[in-house]
């Protein structure tokens, strides 16, 4: 009896100090996860409060004279002379006239500077559209420069002293008097989705950025998936087991997985651009290269997906007098499909968000002309965040992150396809 | 059923063990012998032989990877449309045994399967016999109910259709309804063919897999412990269907259950660490052994 009540005591001893144990574990658990959580909640609200306003562009009102001297054409003209005419004359005529009295020609120099030079080529676009409109009066609004723009935006602040600011006290007085005249307006950032990449930050677009990863994805996902499903078939169902070579391939995959994004670029234009001479800073080669890195992520989630169909499937088969193949089509590949495609749009993801591998291959050019096929120059979504975050303007810090957000929005879905993709094609058994 | 009857009545199972120590160390030391026994011996004791068998199978051995081997030179002879009931203790090659007879084995890596073995005179190791031929010849249901995750028709169906054996609709209906009634599932389902065969309670997925096997006439049915995860109703149930296929089909079937055996089966093997130790008609096993290992088996002194 005596040694029976000093057993209870030790185990409840014991007992305290598991529990402590246990809710030490949950205590750091629950702390680590807070912290990611923190740290992600930080990450995305600046990205948000910075890349917000790059969604809104400011825009001022104009009033132009499309007279034919200013132009130095007629509604008769060809095509080539309409196309020629000093549409840059009329722009200027008009902030002369809004603005009368500058003369000094700083003054003049930052006058012209205050729209967007994109307010001559949509002039142009007008009147190529319609030449009858030469001779006639128009009020337009068009795009104002980056560096309003951001004034606009509360991101230039007026209380600093002149040397130290982008904008300077006479503009400020044609910024109030705009203002004040409601001649100013925030509106939606069209061009930003339907244009490409510009010098000029109000002008700079996503849209050839958007096409040349839609057409890497492409080239990627044709090629990356069904050559990684069909290894893993051959690894999971057909290939020997037990065999050295088979074995050797098995780790090779897995360390592929690991290696460097970069060291896969590099082989990219070793082999693809100098050996195969296929076009640099396409959406080809750049597809062809996150076709190597997605390759051992789909072969790897494939082959598990395979490995947890239950092997009763595969013998009820088999008992049916199912060959091989057929077992493979008919019963384990759709059982295993939820697990492989999830598996595959990660991977795809992954490569979505790629960027080192595709500088080594050229696709970190300046691509102003939205690509039309896979063997167009193109830039892609990181490297066109890559790019704008190098640049000096304010503006384009804004463009950054919206691009960033315009890349986590794809990324999202992406995973948000995945885990309906999962539940749609779910079986239980 | 009334052989069933008649075998339940005349069976009995001494449920008195000898407490006393000594006896039982004894009784280890003499199985150990009757193994060495066994490793000497010919051929099983009982009738293990029979004139024109279905399967005439002698000298099987298997192996597993690194020669491991699971089945030591059995010889057993199956007669056509019995039911041949294949007992012994748990890992004693009952079911590698049986999964020879219809190829399984070969879906395992590192199996290999000597002997002669054959269906009708005609050898299934020969390199020119086809396993998916085979497999449709002999049929198998599994220890544990696993239909495919598709409708109860396409689970029916599924058998006809891989080896091309209809070719309309209506006659792939006819076979699917068929095998369904053989299964005596018919009526229980008929209302929701499309309906997910995995919907099924345990024992109705069991005979869906009955259904399923026999979808494609096969002259054998193997199965691997049928009733295992079942309650003893869907037991029951299978266990009538099993003596009426008997009409149409052979049966082999391995259990873990000594009384199930002598209930379904004319005759009964008795496996015993990979030998065959003994065969006969199940009346005489369970009443009269001859071996001694079979009697301290079904006497139930270990198992």
């Amino acid at each position: 009896m005596m040694q029976m009540s000093n057993k209870t005591e030790l185990v409840r001893a014991s007992l305290a100090k598991r529990y402590a144990r246990e809710k030490r574990f949950r205590f750091w658990g629950l702390a680590s996860i807070v912290l990611s959580l923190a740290f992600l909640a930080i990450l995305l609200s600046t990205i948000f409060m910075q890349g917000w306003p790059a969604f809104t562009q400011t825009y001022m009102q104009l009033d132009v004279s499309l007279s034919t001297e200013a132009l130095e054409v007629d509604a008769n003209a060809p095509a080539d002379k309409l196309r020629a005419a000093s549409y840059d004359t009329v722009v200027m005529n008009a902030l002369t006239t809004r603005f009368p009295g500058v003369t000094e020609r700083k003054q003049k120099m930052a006058l012209k500077k205050l729209v967007s030079s994109s307010a001559t080529y949509d002039l142009q676009k007008m009147v190529m559209t319609n030449p009858k409109l030469i001779g006639t009066q128009q009020s337009l609004w068009v795009m104002v420069d980056d560096d309003i723009d951001t004034y606009f935006k509360g991101n230039i602040d007026r209380t600093q002293p002149e040397a130290d600011r982008r904008i300077k006290d006479f503009q400020l007085v044609w910024l109030d008097d705009l203002e004040a005249k409601h001649e100013i307006e925030r509106r939606f950032n069209l061009p930003f989705f339907t244009s490409g990449d510009s010098r000029e930050p109000e002008q700079a677009g996503i849209l050839s950025a958007l096409m040349g990863s839609f057409y890497t994805m492409l080239v990627t996902m044709t090629l990356a998936f069904p050559i990684g499903v069909a290894a893993a078939i051959y690894l999971e169902e057909f290939a020997p087991k037990n065999n050295p070579l088979v074995d050797f391939i098995e780790v090779n995959i897995n360390n592929l997985a690991a290696v460097p994004s970069i060291v896969f670029g590099l082989l990219g234009l070793a082999v693809f651009i100098q050996f195969f001479g296929v076009p640099r800073s396409t959406p080809l080669v750049g597809g062809l290269v996150l076709t190597l890195i997605t390759l051992p992520t789909i072969i790897i989630a494939s082959r598990a997906a395979l490995k947890s169909v239950p092997p009763s499937i595969r013998q009820a088969a088999y008992g049916m007098g199912a060959s091989r193949v057929q077992t493979v089509f008919h019963h384990t590949l759709p059982l295993a499909m939820p697990g492989i495609l999830t598996g595959t749009i990660i991977g795809m993801a992954h490569a979505l968000g790629e960027t080192a591998p595709l500088l080594m291959i050229g696709m970190v050019a300046f691509i102003v002309d939205i690509p039309q096929g896979i063997t167009d120059p193109a830039a892609i979504l990181p490297v066109q965040i890559y790019l704008w975050s190098d640049s000096p303007e304010r503006a384009f810090t804004e463009k950054t992150s919206a691009a960033i957000i315009v890349l986590l929005f794809f990324l999202v879905m992406m995973n948000l396809l995945a885990v309906l993709l999962r539940k749609r094609f779910e079986r239980r058994w | 059923m009334n052989t069933l009857a008649l075998t339940n009545n005349t069976m009995t199972f001494p449920t008195s063990k000898d407490p006393s120590a000594a006896n039982s160390k004894d009784q280890a030391v003499d199985i150990q012998t009757i193994v060495e026994e066994l490793k000497h011996a010919t051929q099983p004791v009982g009738v293990p032989f029979l004139d024109d068998p279905k399967f005439y199978t002698r000298d099987v051995d298997v192996f597993y990877t690194g020669a491991k081997q699971a089945i030591f030179g059995v010889d057993l002879d199956i007669g056509k449309n019995e039911v041949i009931a294949m007992i012994g203790p748990s890992g004693c090659g009952k079911s590698t045994f049986l999964r020879c007879l219809n190829r399984m084995n070969d879906t395992i890596d590192g199996c290999k399967v000597t002997g002669q073995l054959l269906l009708d005179g005609e050898d299934i190791y020969a390199k020119e016999q086809d396993p998916v031929l085979l497999r449709a010849r002999v049929g198998m249901v599994f220890q544990k109910p696993n239909p495919f995750p598709k409708s109860i028709y396409d689970n029916v169906a599924y058998g006809p259709r891989i080896h091309g054996l209809t070719t309309n609709r209506s006659e792939l209906d006819d076979i699917v309804e068929d095998s369904l009634k053989k299964a005596g599932l018919f009526n229980e389902v008929k209302d929701r063919l499309q309906a997910p065969g995995t919907g099924l309670s345990g024992g109705q997925q069991q005979r869906l897999c009955i259904a399923r096997a026999i979808a494609v006439s096969p002259e054998v049915i193997l199965m691997d412990e049928p009733t295992s995860a079942l309650d003893p109703i869907a037991t029951a149930t299978i266990e009538e269907l099993i003596d009426e296929l008997r009409q149409s089909f052979t049966i082999c079937i391995v259990t873990h259950s000594m009384q199930q055996a002598a209930r379904i089966s004319q005759r009964t093997a008795y496996f015993h660490l990979g030998y065959l130790v003994e065969v006969n008609k199940t009346n005489t096993v369970f009443t009269n052994p001859e071996h001694r290992l079979t009697e301290n088996y079904i006497t139930g002194r270990f198992g």
